[in-house]
C-alpha cells in the first residue's frame, strides 16, 4: 500500500508538487480531511482555520502555474506552536491569560517561511506558556500520544508534535527551553531540532526563559528538518541575542560532509533511571556509528547532575520576570472582579493563569527575592558556566555527542502530574544543551516492546547544524524507523 | 534533606498573584521539594567562576537611531481588554 498523502515527507510532497502530480489545493485538503478525521482523538490543535489555509494554497498553486514557485516548502502546510506569532491568527499560549488574543504581526520566523511559500497551518498545544513536558498543563485540555493515546506526547511543545505524528501537518514548529521540542519529538517518533541559542530570531515568540529559548521544526526525515531550518534561521536586527553567521545550505550539506566523526557517549548520561529498553537502542546506534568508522569515545560532563537545578532557578527567574506583563491592562485577560489597579492585577492574573505557571512564577519570584538571589539566581549562573565548560571542553576531542533523548519512552497521562519533581527530571538529558546553548537534535532510533517510539539525541558544536543534521542524516539513511507511522483507527478514542 | 520553608504569603504578594488556602498550602509544601533538589549546588565550588546570562557570543547590539514602521494605534488596541478615545481604560490609579 503506497503512503498516504498526509504520512508523506516534505521532500517527497514538494517533489509531486513540482511533477505537478498533486497541487497544493489537494494536499490541504488532505490534511484539512486527516485532522478532521482524527483531531477528536489527538487534540494537537487547539485550532484551525480551513478557509485561510486553502487560500494561501490557491495562492500558491496559481505561483505554480506561473513559473514562480517560491522553493520547497512553497504549498506545504506548516503548523505552529501557540506561542509562534501568525498576524490574524489566535496566539493563546494555551492559557486563559490569553484564550481571545490575535497576533498583530508576524514573527520573524513565520515572515520568513510565508517568503518561501509555506501556508501557515493551525494553532498546535502545548503546555501553558511552555511550561511542562507532557502538555497535560493546556488550558484547553491535554494532547494524547498518537502511539497510545492513553500516554501523553511529552512537553511543552507536544501538540506539534502529535500533529506531525499523526499525520495532521507535514511538518511542525515548536520552542524548545529545556528540551520541549526533543522530548515530544522522542515521544512521538518524529524528528525534533533545538538549534543554537542565536541561530533562529525569537522575535514573535511568547517569552518563557529568555536566555534558553529557541525556535525549532519538528520533521518527518532530517532532509525536512534541513530543508525548514534553512527556511527559518539567520540574523535579526528584532532579536538582539540573534547571531550573525552564514547560513549554509543545510540540505545540500547532507551529502557533503560524510564523517567519519568522533563521538563522545557521556557517562553522566547512562545510569540510574535510564529505561532498559531506550538503554538497548541508544546503545544500538553508538554500534551502528562504530560499524560506519565513526571514533566512539567515553567523555564526562562531570556538572550534569546539577543541570536541572540550574535549570529550575534560571527558568522559573526568567519566566516570573517575563511573565510580569501580564497584568490585565494592555491585552490578555481582566478580571470582572477587581476593585482598584493593584486589585486587578491580583485577580487577572490569579484567574488567567494555571496552577503549573503559577508554581513557576512564585518559584522564581523567591530565587530573585531579596536574600536569595546570590544564593540561587548568581550561583545557578554560575554552575552554568561550568556546564557550558564541560561541553566545550569535551568538543576539543569530539564532534558530537549521543545521548537518549528522554530516559523512559511516553508514560501514562496522569502518572506525573501531581508530582512536578518527578516531571522536571523527566528532562534531564536535554536541559544542558538548553543552559549551554548548543544545537541538539532528536531522531527516531527504536521502539519498546509494546510499540513506543524511544528517541536518539545528537549534540552539535555551537553553529554547527550542518554537521548535526548530516550525522543525523547518515544514520536516518540505514535506518527505516522514520516510515512507521501510528494506527489511529485501531485505538478506541480515549480512556480518561 | 529537610524541606525548605517558603513564605507564601510574601511570595504571592511580590509576584502579585492572589493564591487560595489550598494552592498556597500545596505549592508551598511542592516547591520545598523542589528547593530541597535545587540545594545541591551548594555542593559545587564556584570560586572565580563567571555568571552565564546566556549562551551566545553577542552583546551591547545597537542599532540607529531611526523611526521604523510600526503597529497602528487599532492595531495596537486590538486585544486591550477595555478602550476609550484611542486609550486603554483601568480602574481608578489615585483617588
Amino acid at each position: 500500500m503506497s503512503t498516504p498523502l498526509y504520512f508523506k515527507s516534505v521532500a517527497e510532497l514538494s517533489s509531486e508538487l513540482s511533477t505537478k502530480k498533486i497541487s497544493s489545493v489537494e494536499l490541504t485538503q488532505a490534511i484539512i480531511a486527516r485532522t478532521k478525521a482524527v483531531d477528536s482523538k489527538v487534540h494537537a490543535f487547539n485550532s484551525f482555520d480551513e478557509t485561510d489555509v486553502l487560500s494561501q494554497a490557491k495562492l500558491s498553486d496559481e505561483r505554480r502555474s506561473l513559473g514562480k514557485t517560491l522553493g520547497a516548502l512553497d504549498g506545504i502546510p506548516i503548523g505552529f506552536k501557540d506561542v509562534i506569532s501568525v498576524k490574524g491568527q489566535p496566539l493563546t499560549a494555551s492559557s486563559n491569560m490569553l484564550k481571545n488574543f490575535i497576533s498583530p504581526y508576524d514573527a520573524t520566523v513565520t515572515e520568513k517561511l510565508k517568503a518561501v511559500g509555506a501556508l501557515s497551518w493551525g494553532r498546535l498545544n502545548l503546555d501553558e506558556f511552555a511550561m511542562g513536558s507532557s502538555t497535560e498543563n493546556s488550558a484547553f485540555g491535554q494532547t494524547h500520544n498518537p502511539w497510545d493515546l492513553d500516554r501523553v506526547p511529552g512537553g511543552s511543545s507536544g501538540g506539534s508534535a502529535a500533529a506531525l505524528a499523526a499525520g495532521e501537518a507535514p511538518a511542525t514548529l515548536g520552542s524548545d527551553t529545556g528540551g520541549s521540542i526533543r522530548q515530544p519529538a522522542a515521544l512521538c517518533g518524529v524528528v525534533g531540532l533545538k538549534p543554537t541559542y542565536g541561530l533562529i530570531s525569537r522575535y514573535g515568540l511568547i517569552a518563557f526563559a529568555s536566555s534558553l529559548d529557541q525556535i525549532g521544526p519538528f520533521t518527518r526525515t532530517v532532509e525536512d528538518s534541513a530543508i525548514m531550518l534553512g527556511a527559518i534561521a539567520g540574523h535579526d536586527p528584532r532579536d538582539s541575542t540573534s547571531f550573525k553567521t552564514q547560513i549554509p545550505d543545510y540540505r545540500a550539506e547532507l551529502k557533503n560532509r560524510k564523517g567519519p566523526w568522533k563521538l563522545g557517549i557521556p557517562k553522566e548520561y547512562f545510569g540510574e533511571g535510564l529505561d532498559p529498553e531506550v538503554a538497548h537502542a541508544v546503545e544500538s546506534a553508538i554500534h551502528f556509528y562504530k560499524s560506519k568508522g565513526c571514533e566512539i569515545k567515553e567523555i564526562s560532563l562531570p556538572h550534569t547532575k546539577y543541570a536541572v537545578g540550574v535549570y529550575y532557578i534560571i527558568a522559573t527567574a526568567e519566566c516570573s520576570s517575563n511573565l510580569a506583563r501580564y497584568d490585565g491592562v494592555r491585552y490578555g485577560h481582566r478580571s470582572k472582579e477587581a476593585t482598584d489597579i493593584l486589585d486587578l492585577y491580583f485577580k487577572s492574573r490569579a484567574e488567567g493563569f494555571g496552577a503549573e505557571v503559577k508554581r513557576r512564577i512564585i518559584l522564581g519570584t523567591y530565587v530573585l527575592s531579596s536574600g536569595y538571589q546570590d544564593a540561587y539566581y548568581v550561583r545557578a549562573q554560575k554552575v552554568r558556566t561550568l556546564i557550558r565548560r564541560d561541553f566545550l571542553d569535551a568538543y576539543k576531542d569530539i564532534d558530537a555527542v549521543i545521548t537518549p533523548t528522554s530516559p523512559t519512552p511516553a508514560f501514562k497521562a496522569g502518572e506525573k502530574a501531581a508530582n512536578p519533581l518527578a516531571m522536571y527530571l523527566c528532562d534531564v538529558y536535554t536541559i544542558g544543551v538548553n543552559l549551554a546553548g548548543l544545537p541538539g537534535i532528536s531522531i527516531p532510533c527504536g521502539y519498546s516492546k509494546s510499540g513506543l517510539p524511544i528517541g536518539l539525541q545528537l549534540i552539535g558544536k555551537p553553529y554547527g547544524e550542518a554537521d548535526l543534521l548530516a550525522l543525523a542524516h547518515s544514520y536516518e539513511l540505514e535506518h527505516s524507523w522514520g516510515t512507521r507511522f501510528p494506527d489511529l483507527e485501531a485505538q478506541k478514542g480515549v480512556r480518561l | 534533606m529537610a524541606a525548605v520553608q517558603i513564605d507564601i504569603n510574601h511570595l504571592a504578594k511580590l509576584a502579585r498573584i492572589t493564591l487560595t488556602e489550598s494552592e498556597k498550602e500545596r505549592f508551598a509544601s511542592q516547591l520545598g521539594d523542589v528547593l530541597s533538589h535545587i540545594a545541591e549546588l551548594t555542593e559545587v565550588d564556584v570560586t572565580g567562576i563567571e555568571p552565564t546570562a546566556h549562551a551566545s557570543p553577542v552583546y551591547n547590539v545597537w542599532s540607529e537611531d531611526v523611526a521604523q514602521p510600526g503597529l497602528s494605534t487599532a492595531e495596537a488596541l486590538q486585544n486591550a481588554p477595555a478602550q476609550k478615545d484611542n486609550m486603554i481604560v483601568v480602574p481608578k490609579v489615585v483617588d
